[in-house]
């Protein structure tokens, strides 16, 4: 059984993608004894304390915003849609990534997805849950969300369906439905090991329920295997109209800086390029508190940094494109915009993004950044901060000068814009948090698989 | 009716994928049909072995898929044109491309909702307890251990010679699954 011919994948000259020596069992101790054997590093609950602290901004900021109303945040005319929007966009965005590597590389046959697969897939739900926050307090009215929906009400008007919003709403709920199933079908196996392996009756009994009773069945694999595969195939097309339907907000209207067809492109490439940086952010992190350097090993990094670069790369060709057709064009409310965009008042930001988004993804073209983890980890950060600027530019810098100078305006982030932002946050990595402490960080039963593919070892 | 203490069948415990694919075909050619394999991951061809081709759920996520596209669109065309149809701006009741949006998520939100609903119902889960439970070392089966089940309800079922038959596959154990 030791020497077998097993299919290699590419690239078998760097890193693996599983360490060599692992067995079926130690490969599913490791993991499920940091939800099991609660083998939680001590620093887990400072930085649990400080996003529930973080979480408790969110929780007082929502509740001024519910007692006040819109008026405590900078917005007003011209400028309504502010921070809300601005946050909107750049966290519905990083969920990008997540889907792309659960469903896009399952499709591509990438083994390397095996590891990081589960815990992009959770920040791809807290995400989406942040993203989700900020267009419902927007609305001024948050207690009426439902609005939204086709119900039948007493007022008789229906939703208006030509209405990019009203896309959007459809967009965010099915994206967030299908990545929440996707991700617990995926978790399905992994419940019913843990409920084999708790000790603790309570504990038990919580994992059996919501493992279903699954008992690994032959069939029952077959069928999961399909299903799992369908819903890849159906979530991959899903996540790019996600971010489509975003850009349409902006691009469906007239306003100079958003009235553009590249914008769907752009905002998908840019969607998935934050996306990554923060998938990084988030495992170098965990890879080193949990010690699971030979699960989630150089190759892994080096990667995700290549599609770091390959994403950023088509921003920057959004932004090109941008700049060029504003002076193409010769229209002369869009060439001011872009003057404005550059020298304005809000032009250092958007200097930040180039400088973020362009620049600093380019030293990842060397394969010694690539494989740097700290460098690695720094580049990354800078992209989350570049791509939330450039969202803030779209948002604010195209909207506070409109056609007519008497109706621009400039817009101040006030206190309560910035303790939202720090608030979703919070919420984001407390989530996070969480998900370390209670559910296995990789799929257990996918590497189990990957192990019997990969060493053709099934027992020791 | 079933009391506890029948016998639901055997189980025997096999250390590899390999060995339980191999058991599960000489089992099947010894003329046993009632049987059930449980692997810790999705073994290639095992379930094809146990005589399990075809998967109803492809047809089920098609069906979903059909069922959300009409549906969306029968929807908003409903509501625009016949239920309150309201003229903005000239524009005609029934825009066909502005429909496309939410006609798109319907079809992939019931698509992937009969997806996974589908795959629950067709392996007929949630179900708490299914008496291989019983046995210990079925716990093994979610980590390393891979079982094959032969069940007493098969006419060629017998608690003896079925014991030794299936210890002559080379299992690491054989027991007893009450009901």
């Amino acid at each position: 059984m030791a020497d077998e011919t097993i299919p290699r994948v590419s690239g078998e000259g760097a890193a693996p993608v599983l360490v060599p020596g692992y067995t079926l069992r130690t490969v599913t101790d490791k993991i499920s004894s940091i939800v099991i054997a609660r083998k939680i590093p001590w620093t887990w609950w400072p930085g649990f304390g400080l996003s529930a602290l973080a979480l408790g901004v969110l929780v007082v900021s929502v509740a001024a915003l519910f007692y006040w109303g819109v008026g405590i945040w900078g917005i007003n005319r011209p400028v309504m849609w502010g921070f809300a929007i601005t946050n909107f966009v750049w966290w519905i965005g990083i969920g990008h990534a997540g889907t792309l590597i659960s469903a896009f590389l399952l499709l591509m046959r990438q083994q390397w997805r095996t590891s990081i697969n589960r815990f992009a897939e959770a920040m791809t739900i807290f995400a989406v849950i942040c993203a989700g926050l900020f267009p419902l307090l927007h609305l001024g009215r948050p207690q009426f969300f439902y609005w939204l929906f086709p119900y039948p009400s007493v007022y008789n008007v229906w939703p208006q369906f030509r209405s990019p919003l009203v896309w959007d709403v459809f967009a965010v709920s099915t994206y967030f439905t299908v990545s929440l199933l996707f991700w617990y079908v995926g978790l399905i196996p992994d419940f019913a090991t843990l409920r084999d392996r708790a000790t603790r009756r309570w504990v038990k009994a919580a994992y059996g329920v919501l493992s279903m009773g699954w008992r690994g069945s032959a069939s029952h694999w077959k069928r999961f295997e399909t299903a799992y595969l369908l819903l890849a195939g159906l979530a991959t097309p899903l996540v790019i109209s996600v971010h489509t339907v975003v850009s349409f907000d902006f691009s469906i209207s007239l306003l100079p800086g958003w009235h553009s067809t590249i914008f769907p492109p752009y905002f998908v490439a840019g969607a998935i390029f934050s996306g990554f940086a923060m998938v990084i952010t988030l495992t170098i992190p965990i890879r080193a508190a949990f010690k699971l350097h030979d699960f989630v090993t150089e190759r892994h990094l080096d990667n995700m940094a290549k599609l770091l670069l390959t994403t950023g790369l088509i921003v920057a060709y959004g932004y090109l494109s941008e700049t060029f057709m504003a002076w193409w064009g010769a229209d002369p409310y869009e060439s001011s915009m872009m003057k404005d965009r550059l020298q304005g008042i809000y032009g250092p930001v958007y200097w930040v993004v180039l400088a973020c988004n362009v620049g600093v993804p380019q030293v990842l073209w060397f394969a010694g950044a690539r494989k740097n983890v700290p460098l690695l980890f720094v580049v990354a950060l800078l992209i989350n901060v570049g791509m939330w600027a450039e969202r803030f530019v779209i948002v604010v810098q195209s909207l506070h000068r409109d056609f007519l100078p008497a109706a621009w305006h400039l817009y101040t982030p006030t206190f309560w814009d910035w303790a939202t932002l720090v608030g979703s946050l919070g919420l984001f990595s407390t989530l996070m948090f969480l998900f370390v402490r209670f559910l296995p960080v990789i799929s257990m039963s996918e590497m189990r698989a990957l192990v019997h593919q990969r060493q053709g070892k099934a027992d020791a | 009716m079933s009391r506890r203490g029948d016998v639901y069948g055997l189980l025997a415990e096999f250390g590899d994928p390999e060995g339980i694919l191999e058991a599960v075909r000489r089992a099947r050619e010894a003329g046993y049909r009632r049987m059930d394999a449980f692997t810790p991951f999705p073994v290639e061809g095992l379930a094809e072995e146990l005589g399990f081709h075809r998967s109803a759920v492809p047809a089920v996520v098609l069906a979903g898929g059909l069922i959300g596209a009409a549906g969306g669109y029968l929807l908003q065309y409903w509501l625009n044109v016949v239920d309150y149809p309201i003229n903005v701006g000239g524009r005609p009741l029934h825009s066909a491309p502005m429909f496309i949006i939410v006609t798109f998520e319907l079809t992939i939100l019931v698509a992937a909702l009969f997806a996974v609903l589908g795959m629950l119902a067709l392996n007929k889960l949630p179900m708490p307890y299914h008496p291989v439970f019983n046995v210990p070392d079925f716990a093994l089966a979610s980590t390393n251990r891979f079982f094959l089940a032969v069940e007493a309800a098969d006419p060629r079922f017998d608690p003896v010679r079925t014991r030794e038959f299936l210890q002559g596959l080379g299992a690491k154990g054989v027991w007893d699954v009450e009901t």
